[in-house]
């Protein structure tokens, strides 16, 4: 059986992109068959149809993670598109053949509307996923949710040793309503993923994380190492693991997979600081998925807009098919021919789509240069000495919070 | 305090009554034109037999009452398709998209 998706949600707080389940897991009952079955050579039909929108609802919220990948110009809440302008995207997702709709932010439940936008993009028959830090909800409100039809709900979590959460959220008292809202979950049923943005400041702590989901009742856990992009780039250097702590959570996961199997399903994303081939960053530019920013600004993902030359249409002038299928920003990266050396001739190229575009403009200040990520890249060692410099300081620098209107620290 | 749940690898045998969790969907994909399963981040694309088996798949059917069937459907011996469907429903057991 083949797994289509993009599998992580681009979702604030997971700071992902894309996870190493991306791959096609092994078909179900192999062996000799007698009966008749399936040819397996159905290209998935992904090419011109999005199968995932992440729906940034709003920017507000609570917390003040270092590493959130809401840009560092967010939108005012007052800009933000209104209730029945969701429904109305929501709907067109929908037709335009959207499976998967993750809602979040900032703080998705921020959003005192929130019960309305799952009850319609529920009924328009999409997977509703709510991407959140947990702290605003309130079990009447989780049972609302669940009523609207809201199918998963994707908890992240700062660190499970209380004090170092406090002080990577800057938001007091949060681990213990969290570790309410797992029990409400549990009572009402509702199947729970545990999202770990993991970093310099909360990578130690993995094993207790990894128990702290099993005993919340998590039937998911994403280790997601953080993705260095808008305020996670901007921290870097208070965030980034050395290499030999990366390659330990590699170890840690493996074995917390054996040992859960059948019981808790890991993703896993590592960071690309250190890997020798890029990710397909959101499977593809303009192949899967895109991402709505609370004004209505529709981005091919996340940190799209620090990419000089894009033009982003609006949900609020133009359909959501018009700028999917035509859209500048999208037509501008999708497929391969944008490429240069050396993806263009690298057989890699429909599998990675040759990287990050935004790691690519950051390095090299021009997206069509192959991904530093990438060992082929005339950048790459650059690239890995930075990270390799900045995890061996000493003292890291104190984190500049995340905060709405205003990038002081 | 949340308790801790008690929690242990569900196993496929032929009596285990698999069923999909409520909040993983079969569905047909119509715009597309195939079957898929919705799972939290993941969507699956099952191939025919596997659609085939996850139909049946409601929590009151053994997997071996599963297997009889698709051995009368499929005209074929049920000791290989029960076989077969014993790993299947393992691995999607394993994967989270069904209970046993
Ligand atoms: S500040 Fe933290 S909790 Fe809030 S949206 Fe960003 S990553 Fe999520
Ligand atoms: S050269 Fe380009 S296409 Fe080839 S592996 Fe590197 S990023 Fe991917």
């Amino acid at each position: 059986m083949n797994e289509i998706e993009p599998v992580v949600a681009e979702g604030a707080h997971s700071s992902s992109s894309g996870a190493e389940g991306a791959q096609t897991s092994p078909r179900i009952a192999e062996g000799a068959q007698a009966w008749p079955r399936a040819d397996h050579s159905t290209e998935p039909a992904c090419g011109r149809a999005p199968m995932g929108l992440l729906a940034e609802l709003t920017y507000r919220c609570p917390l003040q993670c270092p590493y959130c990948s809401n840009p560092l110009e967010m939108d005012k809440p007052s800009t933000e598109l209104s209730t029945a302008e969701w429904q109305r995207v929501f709907k067109e997702a929908a037709e335009l053949g959207i499976l998967q709709l993750h809602l979040s932010g900032g703080e998705p439940t921020a959003r005192k509307d929130l019960e309305e936008l799952v009850k319609t993009a529920s009924q328009s028959g999409m997977y509703t996923n709510l991407i959140t830090a947990g702290v605003l909800l309130t079990k009447d409100r989780l049972k609302a949710l669940q009523d609207a039809g809201l199918d998963h709900l994707q908890l992240s979590i700062q660190d499970v040793d209380e004090a170092n959460a406090e002080k990577i959220s800057a938001y007091k008292g949060g681990l213990a309503k969290k570790r309410e809202l797992c029990g409400w979950m549990h009572a009402l049923g509702m199947p729970l993923t545990v999202n770990a943005p993991i970093h310099r400041a909360n990578i130690e702590n993995l094993p207790a994380i990894v128990e702290f989901a099993v005993a919340m009742g998590a039937n998911r856990l994403e280790v997601a190492h953080v993705q260095y992009y808008a305020w996670a780039l901007k921290n870097r250097a208070a965030l980034m693991p050395t290499r030999e702590q990366m390659m330990k959570t590699v170890e840690i996961v493996d074995a917390a997979k054996e040992k859960y199997k059948g019981i808790m399903v890991f993703d896993f994303v590592v960071p690309d600081y250190y890997a020798s081939r890029p990710k397909p960053c959101m499977g593809g530019w303009g192949r899967g998925s895109m991402n709505i920013t609370p004004s209505g600004r529709v981005l091919p993902c996340h940190a799209a807009e620090s990419i000089p030359g894009l033009e982003f249409d609006n949900v609020r002038n133009k359909s959501l098919s018009d700028i999917w299928l035509t859209g500048q920003a999208f037509e501008k990266y999708r497929g391969t021919s944008w490429m240069k050396e050396p993806c263009r001739s690298c057989d890699r190229r429909e599998i990675d789509w040759g990287g990050c575009r935004c790691q690519a403009m950051m390095m090299t200040g021009d997206p069509t240069n192959v991904d530093p990520a990438c060992g082929l890249s005339p950048r790459h060692a650059e690239f890995v000495a930075l990270a390799t410099a900045e995890s061996h300081v000493t003292t890291p620098p104190p984190f500049v919070y995340r905060r709405l209107g205003g990038t002081v620290g | 305090m949340t308790t801790p749940t008690p929690r242990t690898r569900a196993i496929a045998v032929a009596e285990a009554k698999p069923a999909l969790p409520r909040h993983i969907k079969l569905r047909h994909d119509a715009g597309r034109g195939r079957w898929i399963i919705l799972a939290p981040e993941r969507v699956f694309e099952p191939d025919d037999t596997a659609v085939e088996v996850l139909k049946l798949c409601d929590g009151e059917r053994t997997v071996h009452d599963i297997a009889a069937q698709l051995a009368k459907d499929y005209n074929a011996p049920i000791m290989e398709i029960e076989g077969d469907i014993v790993q299947m429903v393992q691995d999607l057991a394993d994967k989270g998209v069904l209970r046993l």
